[in-house]
């Protein structure tokens, strides 16, 4: 669980294009959108663009992304649950 | 013709991986585009982390106006009346290869929202309009070469019919390593005359 968390942050990083943030200034529980990581609507998108590339999942219902994506935490637990590759 | 009572308040160019304000040079970086205009970033202390999410033709246009409207105290708190023509011959097409490239392949199809959003030129207009609460009239142009008559008649007639009262105008053209950017403000003060034939001299 540990790996799939470091490998999100570094991923989110560099997918997200987030230029002064490093992986050890995300914790696990801060929020991902608002005031944690600031991440906006596009940056959701891309998420779950991440998910179906990179873990096989696919959101048939995109509000499922509001709870999934709430930090590394839970986006952590859900792809470890629900991961096709 | 009110439109001779037209200045040029500032001009700014972007190119060869120097930056110049009113023809003197302010910044040379160096490298790719992508280490060029991250290093003219940290060197103006832009400090305005959207900005790497930006494609490159509005990281060019971004910069070039930032400078810009920096150096004419343009508040990006206070909502200013100032218009946005910008023109270019590349359209978004820099990016449009981006995008293409992630939907060529229907066995690995991952279109990316953060690229496709980016698929139209005037996006850069709107980039800098977000930062200086610019709601008034803009305009993107496809043109062969850069088109100073066209340019000055569309700006000198946005100005005459009172739909704003500066006019942000200009080239910013971005095809794979090969950019440049040309952008000035009309205003009715300035050092220099607003006619073709000045911005030709500018340019």
């Amino acid at each position: 669980m540990g790996d799939i968390k470091q490998e999100l942050k570094s991923k989110i990083i560099e997918q997200l294009n987030l230029e002064d943030v490093t992986v050890d200034e995300i914790a696990d529980n801060d929020p991902l959108f608002g005031d944690g990581l600031g991440l906006d609507s596009i940056d959701a998108l891309e998420l779950i663009v991440m998910l179906d590339k990179d873990y096989g999942i696919k959101l048939s219902d995109p509000k499922e992304g509001k709870k999934i994506f709430e930090s590394i935490e839970t986006m952590a637990n859900y792809i470890t649950a629900n991961k096709t590759k | 013709m009110m439109k001779d009572n037209y200045r040029i308040a500032s001009y700014c160019h972007i190119k060869n991986n120097e930056i110049s304000l009113n023809g003197a040079l302010i910044f040379k970086g160096e490298g790719p585009f992508k280490t060029f205009i991250k290093m003219a970033y940290q060197h103006f202390a832009v400090d305005y982390p959207k900005f790497f999410k930006m494609d490159n033709l509005s990281k060019l246009a971004f910069m070039a106006g930032d400078v810009l409207l920096k150096h004419e105290k343009v508040s990006p708190e206070q909502e200013e009346n100032i218009a946005i023509v910008f023109s270019n011959r590349a359209s978004s097409l820099d990016t449009d290869r981006k995008h293409q490239e992630s939907i060529q392949d229907v066995t690995a199809y991952y279109p990316s929202p953060a690229v496709f959003v980016y698929t139209l030129p005037n996006i850069c207009i709107g980039e800098i309009s977000i930062k200086y609460k610019l709601y008034s009239e803009n305009s993107f142009f496809i043109f062969d070469a850069f088109n100073p008559d066209y340019l000055f008649e569309y700006s000198s007639s946005i100005l005459d019919s009172g739909k704003a009262e500066k006019v942000l105008c200009g080239w910013v053209d971005f095809d794979e390593e090969n950019y440049e950017a040309f952008i000035y403000l009309v205003s009715r003060e300035g050092s220099f005359i607003h006619s073709t034939e000045e911005i030709k001299r500018l340019y």
